[in-house]
């Protein structure tokens, strides 16, 4: 049961500040949602290894040089805030 | 000039190549039809014409000096997930509203190496978190058979520009079978190739061992062309495979003779609509006049497969997701208080409602005492659901059933329960999970709506789908059929 303890905790794990009007409806959406993955608890998968990957290949390795550099105003020109080739945020440090 | 009718995509290439009409015209027609379309389909987010028309010139270039790639001046639509340089990109999000990456997408890359032209980017679920296409920043799509109904998401623009006759083929990708049900409710082909065949490089990550691009088009032989460009190694994808293409087009000509297709009990199972199941038995009968053998096969784990995927999709995409924080790119909010805020209100200011249930699904399924009985659980079934494939693929060379358990559904429909929708992804998801390619063809229709047939082929084996597809189409003329709403001029 998704209360609101859980709901503000999720909020806070996912930095998404969760409008309080939806809360109710997103509350219940979830109930249902993971009532859809109860049938996973009864499965017996004693002795079956986790798959994570569809192949498990290797990570294909690649030269440790760079590539792509020089790109830096380009990237710098999507952020909302910038200033003397920083990003901008918020004071974090009193 | 007088507008082509829906020909295939070779047949518009030797047309160009010998001039029958010029590149600029045929970019020129694809505008037209694009701009006519908007008000009634929404399949497009950005419409392109001026580039499109410097891309037309330069295909009418190489195609005189004899230099033109294989699909020189064939105008098409990219999914608005597929990174393309000083072209708006959004993934269909306001968190992504007005971003204009700097570099192309290899997907990008290679279909502008081969010449095509593309003339805008195709509406989409938001982050291709979707099954309805409803869930787009930009509003619904809506599909060129029923504009009162859904085109099938999450490719759902790209679905319906080329079901419409705006474009002959569309990029898409497929993450629980977001381009194979978008072209069954559509009426088209399309097919999602094995994990690691397309690069994913410059494709807006959803859930990264699931995603994979892939083709819509006209026919099976259409998206042979298409996915002959696309296929292939690409170092900048770690996940990219490294082994040869196969000669797609080539191989469309060895149809299905002696192959046992594998009709999958649990493909027919319960929420199947019965007009669905007897259409999609009819295409198998087609495959079985041109010489396949049908055989019954049991995939059981396929049960699992809706809960396996509902849980790893959204763990994969809630990392995923965790790079737009308002601060490198993306939508940030006004006046944070501080830097916890600027973060928490940017997402919920830049994602929508799907997006966010399933960023908080993600969350909770990796968070502390539930980490083992969620996503470590749903790893070992998807382990399960891996062996059931190889094991049926040790009996049969292709797997059969539905697309979609329905034909395209009415506008609207799932705003009760998202659940309900999810459960409706039970015959893609699996061949995902398993990182297998499938294909979807026309497979008739169900009071005026198209159904899907889904073929699944063990991995790498895309010609196999491919001719498959091929001889469907050589036997029967449903993926020639065209929707009220087209605009063929």
């Amino acid at each position: 049961m998704i209360d609101d303890t859980t709901l503000d905790h999720l909020g806070r794990l996912a930095r998404l500040a969760i409008d309080p009007a939806a809360r109710p409806r997103l509350a219940a959406d979830l109930d249902r949602i993971l009532g859809l993955f109860e049938r996973l608890k009864a499965l017996p998968l004693e002795g079956v290894a986790p798959l994570a990957h569809p192949h498990e290949q290797c990570a294909s390795l690649r030269p440790d040089a760079v590539t792509d550099a020089g790109g830096v105003d380009a990237l710098l020109a999507l952020a909302p805030e910038s200033q003397g080739g920083y990003y901008l945020v918020p004071k974090v440090i009193e | 000039m007088t507008a082509p009718p829906p020909v295939a995509l070779a047949a518009l290439a030797r047309g160009l190549a010998e001039r029958s009409y010029a590149a600029g015209s045929l970019v020129e027609l694809a505008l037209e039809r694009a701009a006519r379309a908007q008000s009634g389909l929404n399949a497009l987010i950005t419409l392109a014409p001026e580039r499109a028309r410097v891309d037309a010139r330069r295909a009418h270039q190489h195609l005189a000096s004899g230099t033109a790639g294989p699909l020189a001046g064939i105008p098409f639509a990219h999914k608005d997930l597929f990174c393309t340089r000083g072209l708006a990109t959004s993934c269909g999000s306001r968190m992504l509203h007005g971003f204009v990456p700097p570099y192309d997408a290899t997907v990008v890359e290679r279909l502008d190496g081969a010449g095509a032209v593309c003339i805008g980017k195709a509406n989409m679920d938001e982050f291709a978190m979707g099954s309805s296409n409803e869930h787009s920043h930009y509003g619904p799509v809506r599909n060129p058979w029923d504009p009162g109904r859904v085109p099938g998401g999450s490719s759902g623009g790209s679905a319906a520009l080329v079901a419409a006759g705006v474009v002959p083929f569309a990029t898409g990708s497929d993450t629980g079978g977001s381009v194979r049900q978008p072209a069954a409710f559509c009426g088209i082909t399309g097919i999602k190739p094995t994990y690691g065949r397309v690069s994913r490089w410059g494709m807006v990550a959803f859930a990264s061992s699931l995603d994979q691009a892939g083709v819509l088009a006209r026919s099976a032989a259409d998206c042979a062309l298409v996915l002959s460009v696309l296929a292939g190694h690409d170092p900048r994808d770690a996940t990219s495979v490294d082994r040869p293409v196969d000669d797609y087009v080539g191989a469309l000509a060895e149809g299905v003779a002696g192959r046992r297709i594998g009709v999958v009990r649990q493909y027919f199972g319960a929420g199947v609509d019965a007009g669905v199941a007897t259409a999609v038995r009819g295409a198998l009968a087609v495959l079985e006049r041109a010489g396949a053998r049908l055989v019954d096969v049991d995939l059981p784990s396929l049960e699992e497969s809706i809960a396996a995927y509902y849980v790893i999709a959204p763990a994969e995409a809630s990392s995923n997701l965790a790079r737009y924080d308002g601060v490198r790119y993306g939508h940030r909010c006004a006046d944070p208080r501080d830097l916890a805020d600027l973060y928490s209100r940017s997402r919920a200011e830049g994602f929508g409602p799907e997006v966010q249930r399933r960023i908080l699904v993600g969350t909770y399924v990796l968070s502390a005492g539930y980490y083992d009985a969620y996503y470590g659980r749903a790893q070992r079934v998807r382990r399960l659901i891996a062996q059931d494939f190889a094991r049926a693929f040790a009996e049969v060379d292709l797997l059969a059933g539905p697309t979609a358990p329905t034909t395209a559904l009415p506008l609207g429909s799932s705003d009760a329960d998202p659940a309900a929708l999810y459960a409706a992804d039970v015959n893609t998801v699996a061949v995902n999970l398993a990182g297998l390619p499938g294909i979807s063809v026309p497979a008739g229709f169900v009071g005026g709506l198209p159904v899907g047939l889904q073929l699944v082929a063990p991995a790498f084996a895309e010609s196999r789908l491919l001719a498959a597809g091929h001889a469907l189409q050589q036997g029967s003329d449903w993926h020639r059929a065209t929707p009220a709403a087209h605009w063929y001029g």
